[in-house]
């Protein structure tokens, strides 16, 4: 033991030095130099046992060695440090033997350069080889550990996922069922039918087994009635659900193409935006040029035209189309400063505005020059009818279809309105034009207008005069045509200040029309009517009065009061009046409805008398006296009062002297109460509204809301479904045994005893095919039952 | 609708044809409806089973759809397709259990086969002429022992009272003297003098015990004729209801009070002062335990134990109301006044059907299960059938008693009428008058003292509390909207949300650069209307239908009043 333990001191005093001098990389990898030391010792051992003598000198040079390979693992990099063999001894280090070549890379050619000798390798091989040299490629290193782990786990979770969502539908049956028995699928008990077990029925003695390998090897029925394979097989080749499965295919697919060979069809003809361009302008000048014609031609068709074309304008004008009022207009707007396009843009859109707007008065007035050339042979005079309404032009208004009555000049005139002076009438003031419609059958204002005709035939005939001009000098034409707008221009606002003088006029006759055909009777309801438009409701009471109108609509035995303004306050009080007297009337009228009188049979012999209540029954003959007298207007009275009771009240919240002088003797201001003044809200309308003879209680019933549901509960989204859901008694008292058994079921039923184990991999087969088949043949299973 | 117990009531006299129409009706509709189902079956049952030849009436038998209504329990609103799958599923399922429940109910109203008769007279023979001796002659014997009068002078005119199931008679005669019957066997069970004046008398909820009220206060007694109890709460009581399922005893008094007793723990649960007068007039609805009170001007009053003021005040007659009478259905209200006019009440809308002048006016009335109207001018009794659906012109049946009568009762579940007056005590056959099926766990005219207990316990154990007396008796199963709302506000002012509030349209995420912000804004814009546009649409439908409506009773008027109005002309 001793040695021993010297031993470990040696090793450990060695340690010692070798930490001393290797300091870093010793502490780096301890249990190397102690390997190292150990086997030093057991080689000095030996060296101590075999030689004594030469102990001396060999301890120098190992020590010597040791140093160096010290020193040289000093440099950091643990190079091994070949020895030489220099000469052959006895005593040789196997550590310090080396092989030829070494640290060179190894070659593949090295590796298989037996190959080229050895026939027994294949060809194939020989080539993969070869092909496998001259790859330069090097091989990936492999993935790190960590890495590889994750991408396997990923692998593993997908397949444990899709393992597992397999049982989703299954899962979620169940949940939904109405019930569920555990264990899961067990046999109904009770009786089987007959089908059932016979089918179930296996051969069993041999005999069987042999007829049915028979029957079977022949493919024939083994079941009476049971089809043979091959018709099974032509049943189910198309079952009635598979070929509505298919049908509504082929129909789907067919919409489907034929919606898109419409769409294609659309689309097909859509033409691009430069093509409507040119075909639109193409069009314009060939409408020309055959309007050139037709003007030659058939005068009438060209005035048609013409007249088109100027309705159109009318249109132009009175749209915004092209007036750079739009979206895209303003958006172009603001481009416009900076983009010449969007310039070039709107000038466009202005240019358009401007040629369709454009009057097309000079091919007129070439027209009627030509005209009145022509007709200059039939009749000297333009008729100056042109600008009266025409007849019939607009049979609805009523202003429309009074006539002017005739004009003391006119008289001498054919009656006979040009067509083309109609046209050129349509060109004409739109100003004028109103006024033709304003014309009434009264003197004055027939005065009036007399006056403003006298002025039109002037102004005509200075436009005759002008249109000679025009013709003969272009320039001069737009020169007077300016003036003539100028003029025109005057005249309307002349005219526009008359009319409004005139309107002022008619207002004050029509209503004292009104206040003459209120006394007329017969005319009474045509006026009214025609009033309904005119007539403003100015108060409350008037309103009161209009909804009492419609609402009792009861044909009254003397005509509404007129509406005019003085006699209104006079007429609302009536209706009131009429209104409180009329409730009482109603009630009166259903209390004293006409009753059925009944006969009876047998004659009263006793008198009806109820012996202790005599005096009741006094006072009972003396109410029947005065029946209806007072209970009536009583009850009238408790009414009244208990709708009083249920309107919304005022409530004062002013406080004198906050923010104002305060005191016996002031009052708060107006405006304050005014402010501090809130109205509650109006209660919904009484039960009891309609019914003249009964009082309903409006207070609620408190006792009955602490056993009422004042929550909803969970899935409920509101009142109606939750009451609905509620609204069938569940009781044995009001249901029969079956429907309240049905009602009652409870959610789960366990078989008592019975093992309920965990779904097995069949049942998911099993259920899959279910759900194939559809939910609809369970819904249609459970409608059965019941 | 449970399967009852059946017993031949033989006292129906007339012949039933409405069996046989009914039998008709039901050909009709087995001869509709087969082929549906056949097909039905066809697809589903018919790859089952293999053998044997088809069913030729697959199916259950069908139910005719008049009786499938009559146990029909309330309407089915219509309402949007909820989006949550639970509720959705709770709701069909839902449907489908009341439907079953209906349908159940309307298959298994076979086994009732009771039908009223009626009486018929020959050619030009008034059926009122006809006398109680002659129907007591013509019916069978047992139903002829149930036409009888008892003499009973002495102590003056008689109030009377039948129990719950029909089997016992109370008579309480003005001047003290209390029997109670068992009047199908003549037995009598007790018979007492209060030694004071009596009221009126009722029977509590079973035979065992009944309510006189005498001169001053309120006694009960049992059936053995001893006083259980004196109740001085309830002094000066003039007449009393008792409502069966909330035993409660409603008694009215001369002091214009009107009490209740629940008689089940002997407390009293409400007094209200009317403020009236005197309350000699008081029926029941059966239908939904409202007490109705007449007053001598003319009103009728409801009223309920909840509030200390009446439900409803209608104006009935021009005189004081003399009697009113409620149907067993709790639709027709029956009224009769100083007036001498007799009025139909539809007591639902509060609205008059009908009304009739009687010459002498009618001082009692009584409906019986049927809807028979009984009333009594004097000494005599009539009985008007189908008084608020045909103008009736003269009375079905007519009989006079030899003194003024004081006290109507029809018996339950017979066609009896008992009448009680100055001279004792009539029963009267009245064909056509009682209830031909009872219900055997309801009451039960044939049952055993057994039966009789255990009865009670469950009629106590399914005893409604006064509170839930309302006008409408469905409105325990509404919700309280008020205070719903209430509740609502408070928890949206806590939460700072509105958690019932529909969550807004958010549009799904789509790639490729197409949710883009105005992408999204576009996508919502296209369903922002939806709901509005819900909204609008019904709003409109209402209108419409408003204004269908309006013109066709506008149409009507201007059919009935026949003469065009002025302003005709503009119609077009």
């Amino acid at each position: 033991m001793a040695k021993v333990s010297k031993r470990k001191n040696v090793c450990k005093k060695k340690l010692k030095k070798g930490f001393e001098v290797t300091q870093k990389s010793a502490a780096v990898k301890p249990h190397v130099v102690y390997d190292d030391c150990e086997e030093e010792e057991v080689l000095n051992e030996a060296d101590e046992n075999i030689t004594s003598e030469e102990e001396e000198d060999d301890n120098d040079e190992r020590k010597r060695q040791k140093l160096l390979e010290a020193i040289s693992a000093l440099g950091g990099k643990r190079k091994k440090k070949l020895g030489e063999r220099s000469e052959a001894a006895v005593q040789m280090s196997e550590f310090t033997v080396n092989a030829e070549g070494e640290g060179d890379k190894i070659d593949l050619s090295d590796l298989i350069g037996t190959m080229d000798n050895n026939s027994s390798v294949p060809a194939k091989t020989k080539k993969q080889l070869k092909n496998l040299q001259q790859t330069k490629k090097t091989i990936e290193c492999p993935l790190s550990k960590q890495e590889s782990e994750r991408i396997l786990r990923d692998v593993t979770f997908q397949k444990a996922a899709t393992e597992v969502s397999r049982w989703k539908g299954i899962i979620r049956q169940n949940q939904r069922a109405e019930q569920l028995v555990f264990p899961l699928n067990q046999e109904p008990s009770g009786p089987k039918p007959i089908e059932r077990v016979v089918t179930s029925w296996r051969a069993q003695t041999p005999l069987e087994q042999e007829i049915f390998a028979l029957l079977s090897a022949n493919k024939q029925p083994i079941n009476d009635p049971i089809l043979t394979p091959a018709e099974e097989a032509s049943l189910r080749a198309m079952s009635l659900e598979d070929a509505k499965i298919r049908r509504a295919e082929l129909q789907k697919a067919r919409a489907l193409q034929s919606y898109y060979e419409a769409k294609s069809r659309r689309e097909r003809k859509i033409k691009s935006k430069k093509y409507h361009k040119v075909h639109n302008k193409a069009k314009r000048k060939e409408f020309l040029k055959q309007f050139d014609e037709m003007v030659k031609t058939d005068p009438a068709a060209a005035l048609e035209e013409l007249n088109k074309m100027e309705l159109a304008r009318m249109q132009e004008r009175m749209s915004l189309k092209h007036q750079n009022s739009g979206k895209w207009a303003k958006s172009k707007a603001i481009m416009a400063k900076y983009d010449e396009a969007a310039r070039k843009a709107m000038q466009q859109q202005l240019e358009v505005n401007k040629d369709l707007t454009q009057k097309l008065v000079i091919s007129v007035n070439n027209e009627e020059e030509e005209e009145e050339e022509e007709e200059a042979s039939h009749a000297q005079l333009m008729p100056d009818f042109v600008n009266d309404a025409e007849q019939g032009l607009d049979s609805s208004n009523p202003w429309m279809r009074g006539k002017l009555s005739e004009d003391p000049t006119e008289k001498k005139m054919s009656d006979i309105v040009d067509p083309v002076a109609a046209g050129a009438g349509v060109v004409g003031n739109i100003a004028e034009e109103e006024e033709d419609e304003e014309e009434v059958e009264d003197t004055e204002e027939e005065a009036l207008l007399r006056e403003f005709d006298s002025r039109r035939k002037l102004r005509h005939a200075q436009k005759t005069d002008t249109v000679p001009v025009i013709c003969v000098d272009n320039e001069e034409e737009t020169v007077e045509e300016n003036k003539a707008a100028a003029e025109d221009l005057n005249a309307s606002d002349k005219e526009e200040e008359e009319l409004s003088e005139f309107t002022s006029l008619f207002k004050g006759i029509a209503e004292a029309e009104n206040i003459e055909a209120a006394a007329d009777a017969s005319h009474m309801d045509t006026s009214a009517q025609l009033e309904e438009g005119l007539m403003r409701i100015r108060t409350l009471e008037d309103v009161e009065l209009l909804s009492e109108k419609s609402a009792t609509d009861k044909v009254p035995v003397q005509p509404q009061p007129p509406p005019a303004t003085e006699n209104l306050p006079s007429a609302t009080q009536k209706a009131g009046k009429n209104k409180k007297r009329k409730r009482g009337i109603e009630l009166q009228e259903a209390l004293t409805r006409e009753a059925k009188v009944i006969q009876i049979p047998l004659a009263l012999t006793v008198e009806d008398t109820e012996d202790s209540d005599e005096k009741l029954d006094q006072r009972g003959l003396i109410k029947e006296a005065f029946a209806g007298d007072d209970v009536i207007s009583d009850f009238l009275k408790d009414k009244r009062k208990a709708e009083d009771a249920g309107e919304p009240k005022v409530v004062d919240l002013t406080l004198p002297g906050w923010g104002e002088w305060g005191g016996t003797g002031l009052k708060p201001s107006r405006n304050k109460r005014r402010r501090f003044r809130t109205k509650t809200t109006p209660p919904p309308p009484r039960k009891d509204q309609h019914l003249p003879s009964v009082i309903i209680s409006e207070k609620k019933n408190s006792s009955i809301s602490l056993h009422q549901v004042n929550s909803l509960p969970f899935p409920f989204e509101n009142h109606a479904q939750f009451e609905n859901t509620i609204r069938s008694p569940m009781g044995r008292t009001w249901n029969t045994e079956r429907t309240v058994k049905k009602i009652t079921r409870p959610k789960v039923v366990t078989q008592l005893g019975a093992i309920i184990e965990p779904m097995a991999q069949e049942e998911l087969m099993k259920d899959k095919k279910l759900v194939s088949a559809g939910n609809k043949s369970s819904v249609d299973s459970w409608k059965r039952k019941h | 609708q449970e399967p009852r117990e059946e017993e031949k009531d033989g006292n129906k006299v007339g012949k039933d044809e409405g069996r046989t129409e009914s039998a008709l009706q039901q050909e009709q509709h087995t001869k509709l409806k087969p082929r549906k189902r056949k097909q039905e079956e066809a697809g589903s049952d018919g790859k089952e089973f293999i053998s044997g030849k088809s069913d030729p009436f697959p199916g259950p038998a069908p139910i005719p759809e008049d009786r499938v209504q009559k146990f029909k329990r309330k309407e089915k609103t219509k309402m949007p397709r909820p989006k949550h799958r639970k509720l959705r599923d709770m709701i069909v399922r839902s449907d489908e259990a009341s439907e079953m429940a209906q349908k159940q109910a309307a298959r298994l109203d076979l086994l009732l086969p009771e039908d009223a008769g009626f009486l018929e007279g020959d050619e030009d023979e008034d059926t009122c002429t006809i006398s109680q001796e002659d129907i007591a002659d013509a019916v069978d014997i047992t139903s002829g022992a149930k036409y009888f009068n008892l003499k009973l002078s002495q102590f003056g005119p008689y109030r009377l009272d039948y129990s719950k199931t029909g089997r016992h008679l109370l008579l309480g005669g003005r001047r003290g003297h209390v029997a109670c019957i068992d009047w199908q066997s003549k037995q009598l069970m007790c018979e007492i003098n209060v030694m004071e004046s009596v009221n009126d008398v009722k029977w509590l909820h079973s035979e065992t015990m009944y309510a006189v009220a005498q001169k001053k206060w309120l006694h009960i007694y049992d059936s053995n004729g001893i006083e259980l109890h004196c109740i001085r709460k309830f002094n000066d009581v003039l007449r009393m209801q008792f409502l069966p399922y909330h035993f409660l005893l409603a008694t009215a008094s001369a002091t214009s009070f009107l009490q209740y007793l629940d008689v089940s723990v002997g407390k009293e649960v409400a007094a209200i002062c009317t403020k009236t007068g005197r309350l000699d007039v008081m029926c029941q609805n059966p239908h939904n335990a409202i007490i109705h009170l007449g007053h001598p001007n003319g009103t009728v009053t409801l009223w309920s134990p909840n509030q200390k003021e009446a439900l409803v005040k209608m104006l009935c007659h021009q005189g004081g109301v003399r009697s009113v009478a409620v149907d067993k259905t709790g639709t027709y209200m029956v009224t009769s006044g100083m007036d001498k006019k007799v009025k139909v009440y539809d007591i639902r809308t509060f609205k008059p059907l009908k009304s009739y002048f009687l010459p002498a006016g009618a001082s009692c009335l009584s409906l019986s299960h049927r809807g028979l109207l009984s009333a009594a001018t004097g000494d005599i009794v009539q009985v008007y059938k189908d008084v608020w659906s045909t103008p009736v012109t003269k009375p079905y049946m007519a009989h006079r008693v030899r003194g003024t009568v004081w006290g109507l009762h029809y018996c339950p579940f017979e066609d009896v009428l008992g009448v009680g007056h100055g001279d004792g005590f009539t029963s009267m056959l009245v064909p056509g008058a009682g209830e031909p099926n009872f219900d055997a766990l309801d009451a039960n005219p044939y049952r055993s003292a057994k039966q009789r207990q255990e009865w009670e316990v469950k009629a106590l154990l399914e005893k409604i509390q006064p509170e839930l007396i309302s006008l409408n008796p469905n409105e325990l199963g509404q919700v309280d909207h008020t205070t719903f709302q209430q509740r609502h506000q408070d928890r949206v002012q806590a939460l700072g949300f509105d958690p019932l509030a529909k969550d807004r349209f958010t549009p799904k995420y789509k790639k490729k650069g197409r949710s883009s912000a105005g992408n999204i804004e576009r996508r919502k814009k296209q369903v922002a209307h939806e709901d509005q546009r819900d909204i609008i649409r019904q709003t409109v439908e209402d209108k419409m239908k408003m204004e269908k409506e309006r013109q066709e009773k506008e149409k009507k008027k201007a059919e009935l009043s026949g003469q065009k109005s002025a302003l005709d002309r503009f119609k077009k």
